[in-house]
């Protein structure tokens, strides 16, 4: 076993997502055998993620200032918003360049077994957002399984009494692939969501 | 379909062994405890990705051994197809076709498809109805791999609903308060109630349909087996179905129903903290004559009977052109002299049949195709 600070680090290291015991420890003599100059950068880049990123007082998408560049982008147009469970969603949203509407980060899905319920979600921030009537359509984004489905059933059960228009995100094929590598739910809902060519 | 060759890696107790196969019958024969069973069982977990002896995955996994493999070679019409399973205890299994790796295990299912009768089968008859909903979604996958997704899809859902549930109950019992809008989680039970009529809904009219198309085969074969001794007859049981019977496969229909049926429970559902409406409380009716055979149908009875439901299913398949690799785990011993010969005159023409027995001559005359001797961990083909 390893002792002081190697351990240290290891044991900090193995407990990030997708880091297991042997890659920990990997990691770790790289550090150690690494400059001591790239080091400081990484433990600087550390320490300023967590003093300088926050989150948007309006969409809670990360940030570095009050507003985030997409909420303070006077491009972009109030009547459409994106719901989407984390951050990274965001980026994925914003690099297919489709969209200009604003976001809303929720901050994950309802899931009653890890006792996430609707009041530990960003919803009723949601809900100020769209009293102020501005939105003409809630776009929901969140994933396609089990709990992203309830979520966006919840939500819309909640915003449609509104007035607003709810749309959910289409689940289908990927594009690219071909018919027959694709599983069954993923066809079966592609079928569900076929629609008239004119 | 038949398996040409499959080869075990730390799975029960084997470090490795490597079986070469043929078409037609194939008899494995050892003492009790030589580990016959074992190669059968790991066949069907292949197929299924379930044992048919256990429900964790730990006792399949040799002791002091962290993974096991599975790997099949499969012949089917003219094709030949590498199946692959690694069993990580805890972990999710990780599964390959023709050395691709496969994005979720379930995508295996389908690759091969087998039929096993083990003595663990007169639960099916004696047992709770969960044993005999498990061997309907097991042919329902079997029949249509696509289920597999659908069953994960509705568990989930419901072991979400059921912990909301639980949660409102606890609440209600510290409040004491019996409105059913008192606890903030229990608004979002309506998003869960549609996921679980969507799902719930595909489950049951694929149940439906599959029960419909396979009590005529039931009938049948009981009828062979038993030699004419008795008239067995199955219907499917829904807590949905009102007292006629006349819940049909339409989707629509049965979404409505469960939608209906959830919102009259709701508060019942609270006080129990658990899902009360769904398939998941369904159950197979199994008639013999006038009367229900649990309970009333006799130890002989009962495995004719259990034998039956399994060759009813090979044959619905067989029919709908799906040819399974038929597996009989330890049950000569269990029937007497004429039952043993019209199973076997049954069987002719099967693409595969793997019997594994303790003695040879419990095995008809018909069934003795290859042999292979199992003792110590070793297959050794004999004849």
């Amino acid at each position: 076993m390893y002792e002081g600070a190697l351990a240290d680090l290891i044991e900090e290291l193995g407990r990030l997502p997708g880091v297991g015991p042997k890659s920990a420890q990997r990691i770790a003599f790289h550090i150690l055998s690494a400059d001591a100059h790239d080091v400081d950068r990484l433990s600087d880049a550390l320490k300023r993620v967590k003093q300088l990123v926050r989150v948007c007082e309006i969409c809670y998408n990360v940030s570095e200032e009050e507003r985030c560049r997409i909420c303070r982008d006077g491009r972009r147009t109030d009547e459409n918003i994106c719901v989407v469970e984390e951050s990274k969603d965001v980026i994925a949203v914003e690099r297919t360049g489709e969209f200009r509407g604003r976001y809303h980060v929720l901050g994950g899905a309802i899931n009653p077994l890890e006792g996430i319920g609707p009041d530990n979600l960003r919803i009723r921030e949601l809900m100020t957002r769209l009293q102020a009537g501005e939105t003409k359509e809630l776009i929901l984004a969140t994933d396609p399984n089990t709990e992203g489905e309830a979520t966006a059933t919840y939500l819309a059960l909640l915003v449609k009494p509104m007035g607003i228009t709810v749309s959910r995100l289409a689940s289908g094929l990927p594009v690219g692939g071909d018919l027959e590598y694709a599983d069954e739910v993923t066809l079966g809902r592609a079928f569900e969501g076929r629609r008239v060519l004119d | 379909m038949h398996v040409r060759r499959f080869e075990l890696i730390d799975f029960r107790s084997y470090p490795h062994v490597v079986v070469d196969l043929e078409p037609g019958p194939s008899v494995l024969v050892g003492p009790n405890g030589a580990g016959k069973t074992n190669l059968v069982e790991a066949l069907g977990y292949l197929a299924t990705l379930g044992s048919h002896r256990v429900s964790a995955d730990a006792p399949l996994v040799r002791a002091g051994a962290e993974k096991a493999i599975l790997r099949a070679l499969i012949a089917h019409e003219g094709r030949e197809l590498i199946a692959e399973l690694e069993l990580v205890p805890g972990k999710a299994n990780r599964a390959r076709l023709g050395r691709q790796p496969l994005p979720r295990a379930r995508d295996i299912l389908g690759a091969l498809r087998v039929i096993l009768f083990a003595p663990e089968d007169l639960a099916l008859i004696r047992g709770e109805p969960a044993e005999r909903r498990r061997f309907l979604d097991d042919l329902l996958v079997a029949r249509h791999p696509r289920y597999a997704g659908v069953r994960a899809d509705y568990d989930r859902v419901l072991k979400q609903r059921n912990t909301l549930l639980r949660t409102a109950y606890l609440a209600r019992k510290v409040t004491g308060r019996r409105q059913a809008s008192d606890s903030g989680d229990l608004r979002t039970l309506e998003a869960w109630d549609k996921q679980l009529a969507e799902y719930g809904s595909e489950l049951l009219a694929g149940r439906l349909s599959l029960v419909e198309a396979l009590a005529p085969y039931v009938t049948k074969a009981y009828d062979a087996v038993s030699q004419g001794k008795g008239r067995a007859a199955v219907a499917y049981k829904s807590s949905l179905d009102d007292e006629r019977g006349t819940l049909t496969a339409d989707r629509e229909l049965i979404t409505a129903k469960m939608l209906n049926a959830l919102a009259a429970a709701r508060d019942a559902e609270i006080d129990r903290g658990s899902t009360l409406v769904g398939p998941q409380r369904d159950d197979i009716a199994l008639q013999l004559g006038d009367l229900p055979a649990k309970g009333y149908a006799s130890h002989g009875e009962s495995w004719s009977y259990a034998l039956a439901l399994r060759l009813a299913s090979y044959d619905l398949l067989r029919a709908e052109g799906i040819e399974p690799v038929l597996i009989l785990d330890d049950v000569f011993a269990e029937l007497d002299a004429t039952r043993r010969d019209r199973l076997a005159e049954l069987l002719d023409g099967a693409a595969q049949v793997l019997v594994t027995c303790a003695v040879a001559g419990d095995v008809p005359a018909a069934l003795t195709g290859a042999r292979y001797d199992v003792a110590e961990g070793e297959v050794r083909r004999v004849v």
